[in-house]
């Protein structure tokens, strides 16, 4: 497999934090949740706010892997109608205004299907997109889209899992771009706290068999567990706990209270401070 | 797109596809399950063992083989060709979906899992599930949709009194794709211990091939029961189409067989021009859903559409991928029934034959109402009566009008 993507934002921030020694902070919103004007806030606002990373859910009708927090926000926002073109032209716009955090985008395979996988990697390059993640791809699966997306410089994150066992680590290894995203708990997102001790073990293991950047999701709700995966991960994604809080903010219209978008950057600067100082607080050191 | 094949019997390949169709399109944390249980049935294969404990239950415990029946009041009804009825919902549980628990059950146990979940529809897949899992002391989950258990209460206490813990999902339509998604997330969190029994021919390999293997009982029995019958092949063959489990059961032993002629018959609803209906095939198109590809209803955008059907166990907005093969090499002819078709043919099956049939195969029997006065009466058409008509009287009734609390 010929890792085709040699250089671009994602791999420059993660050769900047590195010579920073800190981890990346990847946050999770989906697209249009609540609503597109709350969505553009809270967009717009994320790299101040500490993100390094941008991850939009771009919302389908049958989102397997999810536990609730983001299965109600992809209702919310399908009930607004929101489509691949729209989660483009909000990396578009956002381009315009920011240009160096990397925005990628996370899925599942039918929509993309059925844009076309060509149509499609072409479109998100064109927004400014970096990287994709298909929740339903398998490496197996992947080449379909993976082609395409390789063609325009993009990244496919593979996820790895703790089902992942050594013999089949390299087959996702092989084909993974970016970074490698480890699924902290076995169960779906949101649902579970993860096991540091485990978590960390996985990720030391991981290091021995690839030089990409590690990212460490699903079960992680606080800044203090987000500074523990900083510890040893190049990467912490955080999402389920980013949505509930927008969820415990609306009404039942999705109309947003007062002061709802302060509220979720709020977290996402709590967030960001405990990964910027994992490593420097309690002479803790990976 | 038809090709000239030597077998339409070769399929999947490796890696579970079916031409386009079909696949492995689930997230990393199951792929080593399904790995595993890819290799389990592997082994399972090659054990003669396997096989023979297999066909023990099937014929003490499920009172196989199920008898090919000469339906002779509905031939003489249609005035054209010979209809026999494949009598698979004298099955031990009511249906067909019982040949398929009992090869999946006897693989759980042989991979050590002590946990069961299925979804399920209609209740058939319930029931069947919870029947064997009541048999070989396991603990069994089975997710259905709010909506279906309000349709399917018969079932929904069978599956109760058999010691299963049926949990419903209100979510979106609250029917059978729910419920898949459900038990997909319960699998996803309990990979140690918990076996997957997909309920029908779909889903991510190896299940789409597994169930058709055990399914395949049907047309291997129907075979030989015809030829005793009638010395000879028959002419064509009739299935309802859900997943497909049962349709795909019926054909496969005859697919290289190019005089037989074979229609699946899918839920047309209220119409398919209506927009409310489950026919995935005439009125859907590629995808990937639930770990493969294959025909779905969908929206433009790839959200996928809720289907619509009056049978709880055709409400499903897709089919099984060897058969969106079968559709584009045109071997399988796929129409559609509506719901007031099927029950029409429900009620002259109860009154003429004696037997209420499942509002499922009344699907299949509709098709097969429309096809017979044309045909000579030299020609054998075998309908799949997979599932039997209890379970539906309610749902029945209320299409009629009749309140089951007062005057019936």
């Amino acid at each position: 497999m010929s890792a085709s993507v040699t250089e671009s934002r994602l791999t420059r921030l993660f050769e900047k934090l590195k010579e920073q020694d800190r981890a990346a902070l990847v946050t999770f919103i989906t697209a249009n949740d609540p609503n597109p004007e709350l969505f553009r806030q809270l967009l717009e606002g994320m790299p101040t706010a500490g993100a390094d990373i941008i991850e939009l859910g771009m919302p389908f009708s049958d989102p397997m892997a999810d536990g609730p927090s983001i299965q109600l926000s992809s209702q919310r926002a399908l009930k607004a109608g929101v489509t691949i073109d729209d989660v483009l032209g909000a990396v578009k716009r956002m381009r315009e205004l920011e240009m160096d955090t990397p925005i990628i985008l996370m899925g599942y395979y039918n929509p993309i299907y059925r844009y076309g996988p060509a149509e499609f990697a072409q479109a998100a390059a064109n927004a400014g997109v970096d990287g994709v993640i298909i929740v339903d791809l398998p490496p197996e699966e992947a080449e379909e889209l993976n082609q395409n997306l390789r063609e325009h410089n993009l990244h496919m994150i593979f996820l790895a899992a703790p089902t992942t066992d050594i013999t089949r680590l390299p087959r996702v290894l092989d084909h993974a771009s970016g970074f490698v995203y480890y699924v902290a708990v076995k169960g779906v997102t949101g649902t579970k706290s993860a096991d540091m001790t485990e978590v960390g073990a996985r990720i030391a293991e991981m290091r021995e068999q690839t030089d990409l950047p590690l990212g460490v999701g699903f079960g992680i709700r606080t800044a203090a567990q987000a500074a523990e995966v900083a510890r040893f991960a190049d990467a912490v994604v955080v999402g389920s706990a980013i949505v509930d809080i927008i969820a415990d903010g609306i009404d039942d219209d999705y109309r947003p209270e007062a002061g709802l978008s302060a509220r979720v950057l709020g977290f996402v600067k709590d967030l960001s401070d405990g990964v910027r100082t994992a490593r420097s607080v309690d002479g803790a050191e990976a | 797109m038809a090709d000239a094949r030597n077998t339409y019997r070769d399929g999947p390949d490796e890696a579970g596809h079916f031409g386009l169709f079909g696949g492995r399109y689930v997230a990393e944390t199951l792929m080593p399950l399904i790995l595993e249980v890819e290799r389990a049935y592997e082994a399972a294969c090659g054990d003669p063992s396997y096989a023979k404990e297999l066909a023990s239950f099937n014929a003490a415990y499920a009172g196989r083989p199920s008898p090919l029946y000469f339906a002779e009041p509905l031939t003489e009804h249609f005035g054209g060709a010979k209809i026999y009825f494949k009598r698979d919902e004298l099955n031990h549980t009511g249906s067909h979906k019982i040949n398929n628990c009992l090869g999946q059950i006897l693989l759980a146990k042989r991979m050590g899992k002590t946990r069961i979940i299925a979804e399920t529809g209609a209740g058939q897949h319930g029931v069947a599930t919870a029947t064997v899992c009541a048999r070989f002391g396991l603990d069994c989950v089975v997710y259905m949709g709010a909506k279906d258990i309000e349709r399917q209460k018969p079932n929904v206490f069978r599956m109760k009194l058999l010691g299963a813990d049926v949990r419903a999902v209100d979510k979106g339509s609250a029917t059978l794709k729910e419920a898949m998604n459900e038990a997909l997330r319960d699998w996803v969190a309990n990979v140690d211990d918990t076996y997957y029994l997909i309920g029908t021919a779909a889903g991510p390999h190896p299940y789409p091939t597994m169930v058709r293997d055990f399914q395949s009982v049907i047309g291997e029995e129907l075979r030989g029961q015809m030829d005793t019958a009638e010395g000879r092949l028959p002419d064509t063959l009739v299935a309802c189409i859900g997943g497909g489990s049962n349709a795909i059961g019926l054909f496969h032993p005859f697919l290289d067989d190019a005089d037989v002629r074979l229609i699946g018959v899918e839920a047309a609803g209220k119409g398919i021009e209506s927009g409310e209906h489950a026919a995935s095939i005439s009125g859907g198109d590629p995808g990937v859903l639930h770990g493969n590809r294959t025909f779905l209803l969908q929206e433009n955008g790839g959200q996928i559409k809720d289907a619509h059907s009056i049978s709880a166990g055709l409400d499903y907005p897709g089919i099984g991928p060897e058969h969106s093969w079968l559709h584009m090499q045109g071997r399988v002819d796929y129409v559609s029934a509506t719901d007031q078709e099927a029950l029409d043919a429900f009620q002259l099956c109860s009154r003429l034959e004696g037997i209420i049939p499942a509002l499922e195969p009344s699907h299949a029997l509709s098709y097969v109402g429309k096809i017979a006065p044309e045909l000579p009466a030299d020609h054998l058409i075998v309908m799949n009566l997979c599932g039997r008509g209890d379970k539906d009287v309610f749902t029945v009734a209320d299409a009629l009008g009749i309140e089951m609390g007062g005057e019936l």
